[in-house]
């Protein structure tokens, strides 16, 4: 299956990365032949199967409306970012 | 594994595990060493031991983390640059509940970055080596955790196995390594990889002490909601076929080590003068299950991936020259992502997001989904007629360092024979199963219906 530069740089924009063209080459190369791979499922016939996303077909689970104590502090969590200003996470511009 | 009422001392056990973990430091198994924390830990049950006072099942017992483990003021960075600095503020519900029974942790070990790999070369702090073979890979993605137990650097260590993360480098080293039933052992505090594929389990050097590990960390958590109600040492499923099948589809198959096909045929043979009957299964839809998995857990690496961004822990790129169509905030998550992510992390999150995008997800998502069906499907219909499974584990021994690290296929390709355990969320035992002529340990795995965990082992436990 053939990978072209822009369907190469649009799952960069996806992922959120931003690669050198070297890498973006190796890449690109990489994800052919694993496309390729995964593209063997189509030998495979599934008309009329129903799809499986998890294996015990668990219902969602709603707890009860109660204030449950987090295991982490406030001050464990903060300190665990690069930057911290007046007890809130500092960031680059947004804007 | 039992401290109390033996002459040994908690320190003297933990003492002998730090020394030893110096001793290999050229197999590059630990990425972190806790040992003054392990020492006073050590001290205290001792105190209590003399005192009389009650300790626990695994009171003193040295073990590793895979450093994918969430684990109190120690750092869990999943061997990955991106969480590098972390530092973890909360306990995982595994590591709570070994330490309640006075187990020691000495340090975290190896694994590939976020458990993407079956070498662990894709470490962000480089491979960890062989226990047989310093020029051979560990395998992966629990390397660290399977050479930390057969150098006897530790009595256990934690694993996650996605695809076969437990079992493959477990059958590298000549140990045992068992991958339970999906959902049998909480999640909470591990860092998370592809999420309906994901269990916890364990390395050690005997099936006995699997059962010991599997007993205590067992059972439902308010914090994962995807755990089962506990099921192990009451399961209700008996051996009662006494058959055991092996897949002739993964016994005819070229890729598959001669060594390795006659260690399972001598098996075999062990198994019927147990008494056992056994039966060729034809399992044709198993050669569609690394294709599907090649699917199914990229596109759930790519979610669960998506939180890494640098804003509150870990990495954070410091390299923000804006440009004219990008604010700063784009540019921290950009390059935060591309320096802190390994080139397989890179991989799977650009084949997840491929296989999740408008256009391809029915070609892709869907179809690996309906697949995934079929093979469930098949594994039921085996198992009216068998107990257990047993197979390979991979195609092949201990491979070179280097040899697979560049062809990503190639690497995938490893876990061909584990990945349907997963998909179908069945659990499987990983055990030695003797050397090959070069003195590479080999390794088998039995594969049951699941809930059948405790079953498994006690086969194994027979077998070996």
């Amino acid at each position: 299956m053939e990978v072209t530069e822009q369907d190469i740089n649009h799952l960069i924009s996806l992922s959120s990365f931003s690669l050198g063209q070297a890498e973006k080459d190796a890449l690109r190369r990489d994800l052919a032949g694993i496309f390729k791979y995964i593209s063997k499922l189509d030998e495979l016939d599934t008309s009329g199967v129903e799809p499986t996303y998890q294996v015990f077909e668990m219902k969602n689970v709603w707890r009860p409306d109660d204030i449950v104590t987090q295991d982490a502090s406030r001050e464990d969590l903060l300190a665990l970012a690069k930057e911290e200003c007046e007890h809130q996470i500092k960031v680059p511009k947004v804007l | 594994m039992k401290l109390a009422n033996s002459t040994t001392t908690a320190v003297s056990l933990i003492k002998a595990s730090l020394k030893r973990i110096e001793e290999t430091n050229d197999w590059h198994i630990f990425t972190f060493v806790d040992k003054d924390a392990a020492i006073k830990k050590a001290e205290e049950i001792d105190a209590k031991i003399k005192k009389g006072e009650p300790v626990g099942r695994l009171a003193g017992v040295p073990y590793a983390l895979k450093a994918n483990f969430l684990s109190k003021h120690r750092p869990a960075d999943a061997s990955a640059k991106i969480l590098t600095e972390f530092i973890s503020p909360i306990d995982s519900t595994t590591a709570e509940k070994l330490e309640k029974e006075g187990a020691i942790c000495v340090g975290c070990v190896n694994l590939d970055a976020f458990a993407h790999g079956s070498s662990t070369e894709n470490s962000y702090y480089g491979p960890t080596k062989n226990s047989a073979d310093r020029s051979r890979v560990a395998g992966g993605s629990s390397g660290g955790s399977a050479v930390a137990v057969a150098l006897d650097c530790v009595q256990f260590a934690t694993g996650s196995d996605t695809g076969g993360s437990i079992r493959q480098p477990a059958s590298f080293n000549g140990v045992y390594g068992i991958k339970p039933t999906y959902g049998t052992i909480s999640r909470y505090g591990v860092v998370a990889m592809a999420s309906s594929l994901d269990v916890i389990g364990f390395f050690t050097k005997s099936a006995s002490d699997l059962d010991l590990l599997m007993s205590i960390t067992a059972g439902q958590d308010s914090k994962d909601q995807t755990t089962l109600p506990d099921f192990y040492g009451k399961d209700d499923t008996q051996l009662t076929k006494k058959c055991i099948g092996y897949v002739k589809e993964f016994m005819n198959s070229p890729a598959l080590d001669p060594e390795i096909k006659s260690a399972l045929e001598s098996k075999l043979t062990s198994l019927h003068s147990m008494g056992y009957e056994t039966v060729e299964l034809s399992m044709p839809t198993l050669e569609y299950a690394l294709a599907a998995y090649y699917i199914i857990q990229p596109a759930e690496v790519a979610s669960n991936l998506s939180r890494y961004d640098g804003v509150r822990y870990g990495f954070r790129s410091g390299d923000l020259k804006a440009t004219d169509n990008k604010t700063s905030i784009d540019l921290l998550f950009e390059n935060t992502r591309s320096e802190g992510f390994m080139r397989e992390n890179k991989r799977r999150i650009m084949i997840g997001n491929f296989v999740l995008s408008s256009g391809f997800y029915d070609a892709f998502f869907l179809k690996a989904a309906k697949a995934r069906t079929l093979i469930i499907n098949e594994f039921d219909k085996a198992f009216e007629r068998v107990d257990a499974i047993l197979s390979p584990v991979s195609p092949n021994p201990a491979f070179k360092l280097g040899e697979k690290v560049d062809d990503p296929v190639s690497m995938y390709l490893e876990d061909v024979m584990s990945v349907p355990v997963n998909l179908a969320g069945l659990p499987a035992v990983a055990f030695p199963a003797g050397k090959n002529k070069a003195g590479l340990p080999l390794g088998l795995q039995i594969i049951g219906p699941r809930r059948s965990d405790k079953n498994l082992i006690k086969i194994t436990e027979e077998l070996v």
